[in-house]
C-alpha cells in the first residue's frame, strides 16, 4: 500500500536538499536538484515497488540529478572574476567548513553526503557510486579526516577517535 | 547517523528552514501541475462543521471528507483507489473553497462545480446524482428518493448510497431523513447534518 506522495515530500524533503546542497553547495543549483529529484520520483512513484526503501530510492536520484546539474552548469559555465552567489545567506563563520566540503575530492564528498546525511549503509553507498563497501567506508573516513583537518572548532577539536 | 563532529558541522549546515522548503515544495507542484502528474490535488478549509479536506482530480472534485473521517485515512484511501501521486495543492481547489464559504455564509444554494464520480459506482452513483435535485431547504425521505430512483423498494439502499456519499455538502445527501422525520445517518455526524438542515432552513 503506497503512502500518498505528499507524506513522501513531508517526510524525505530536508534530506535530499541536504544532500543536494552537500554535493552542489548552497545555491541555487541545489535548489534545482531537489526540484528535479522530486519531479521525478512523483512521475515514477507508482510504479515504485511497495517494499522499496524510499529514502535510498530518492537519495539515488538525487545522485543522478546533481550529476545533470554539474553538467548543465558546466555548460553554461561563463569565466568570471568573481562568481555571484545566488544563496542562501550562509552564516559567517560557516564559510570555512562549505569551502572545505567543496574541496574534496568528488567521491568523498558524495559518500559522505549520501552517508551521514542521506542515510545510506556504506554498501547502498557504493552501488550508487561504483566500487566496494570497503572503498566507500575509506573515502568516508578520509573526507572527515581532511575536513577535520580544515575545521577546527572548540567541539571538533575534542574528537580524538576514528570516525565509525 | 551523525556520528562525528564533522558529520554533525555538515548536518547542521545543510539543514533547511521552512519558509526554503515551503518554497521548494510550491515549486514542485506548480511544476507537477503543470506537467499533468498531480492526479489529486487535496487542501482543508474550515468550516462551521469543523475542518473540510477537498480533493480535485483533473476532472473536478472526487472528494469532500469531514475531520472525523480522518483526513489521513481519507487521504490513504485515496491513493489505494485513484493514485498515489497526491500533493497539498489548495489552487486547484479555490473555486471549490470559495463555493463552500458562500454556503455556509448563506449566499449560495447551488453548487457550480465540476465533479468527478469516480469513487461511486452503480446504483450508489444514481442516488449521488439524483441527490442534488433536492431543493436547498427542503428534504426527502430515503422512501421517497427510492422510488425517484425507479426502485422503491431499495430504501436500505439508498439510505447506504447516502452514507458513503463522497462529496458531503456538495452533493447533499444531509436532505435526505427518514419517513418519521428521524436524521437517520450522516457522514459527518448528527450535529454536523442538523446544522447544515437549520441553515438552509434559516435561508
Amino acid at each position: 500500500m503506497k503512502q500518498p506522495f505528499e507524506r513522501v515530500v513531508h517526510e524525505h524533503a530536508a534530506t535530499v536538499l541536504r544532500v543536494c546542497r552537500a554535493v552542489l553547495g548552497p545555491h541555487t543549483d541545489a535548489d534545482d536538484a531537489w526540484s528535479e529529484t522530486f519531479l521525478a520520483a512523483l512521475r515514477a512513484y507508482p510504479q515504485l515497488p511497495d517494499d522499496a526503501n524510499m529514502e535510498a530510492w530518492l537519495v539515488t536520484i538525487a545522485h543522478r540529478k546533481a550529476i545533470d546539474v554539474t553538467r548543465e552548469r558546466q555548460r553554461r559555465a561563463v569565466p568570471v572574476a568573481e562568481v555571484p552567489e545566488r544563496a542562501t545567506p550562509l552564516p559567517e563563520a560557516d564559510h570555512e567548513l562549505w569551502d572545505a566540503v567543496g574541496h574534496l575530492p568528488d567521491k568523498q564528498r558524495k559518500t559522505i553526503a549520501y552517508h551521514y546525511l542521506g542515510g545510506l549503509p556504506f554498501a547502498q553507498v557504493a552501488e550508487i557510486l561504483g566500487g566496494t563497501n570497503a572503498a566507500a567506508r575509506r573515502a568516508a573516513s578520509d573526507g572527515i579526516a581532511t575536513l577535520r583537518r580544515h575545521y577546527r572548532t572548540d567541539s571538533s577539536l575534542n574528537t580524538t577517535g576514528d570516525p565509525r | 547517523m551523525t556520528n562525528t563532529n564533522e558529520a554533525q558541522a555538515l548536518y547542521e549546515l545543510t539543514d533547511p528552514t521552512a519558509a526554503q522548503l515551503a518554497a521548494l515544495r510550491g515549486r514542485l507542484t506548480d511544476a507537477a501541475e503543470g506537467e499533468g502528474i498531480l492526479d489529486v490535488a487535496y487542501t482543508t478549509i474550515d468550516t462551521p462543521v469543523g475542518s473540510l479536506l477537498l480533493a480535485a482530480t483533473a476532472a473536478g472534485l472526487v472528494r469532500v471528507a469531514y475531520a472525523r473521517e480522518g483526513h489521513d485515512a481519507v487521504l490513504q484511501t485515496l491513493a489505494t483507489r485513484l493514485s498515489p501521486r497526491i500533493l497539498k495543492a489548495p489552487k486547484r481547489l479555490d473555486a471549490a473553497a470559495r463555493q463552500i464559504d458562500e454556503y455556509f455564509a448563506g449566499t449560495r444554494t447551488t453548487f457550480d462545480l465540476p465533479l468527478d464520480h469516480s469513487l461511486s459506482s452503480g446504483f450508489r452513483l444514481l442516488v449521488q446524482e439524483h441527490l442534488p435535485l433536492i431543493a436547498y431547504g427542503s428534504t426527502e425521505s430515503y422512501k421517497q428518493l427510492a422510488e425517484e430512483v425507479g426502485n422503491p423498494r431499495a430504501i436500505r439502499a439508498v439510505g447506504t448510497a447516502c452514507a458513503t456519499n463522497p462529496l458531503p455538502v456538495v452533493v447533499p445527501c444531509h436532505r435526505v431523513l427518514r419517513s418519521d422525520g428521524g436524521l437517520g445517518g450522516y457522514i459527518g455526524g448528527l450535529d454536523a447534518k442538523t446544522a447544515l438542515l437549520e441553515l438552509e432552513r434559516a435561508a
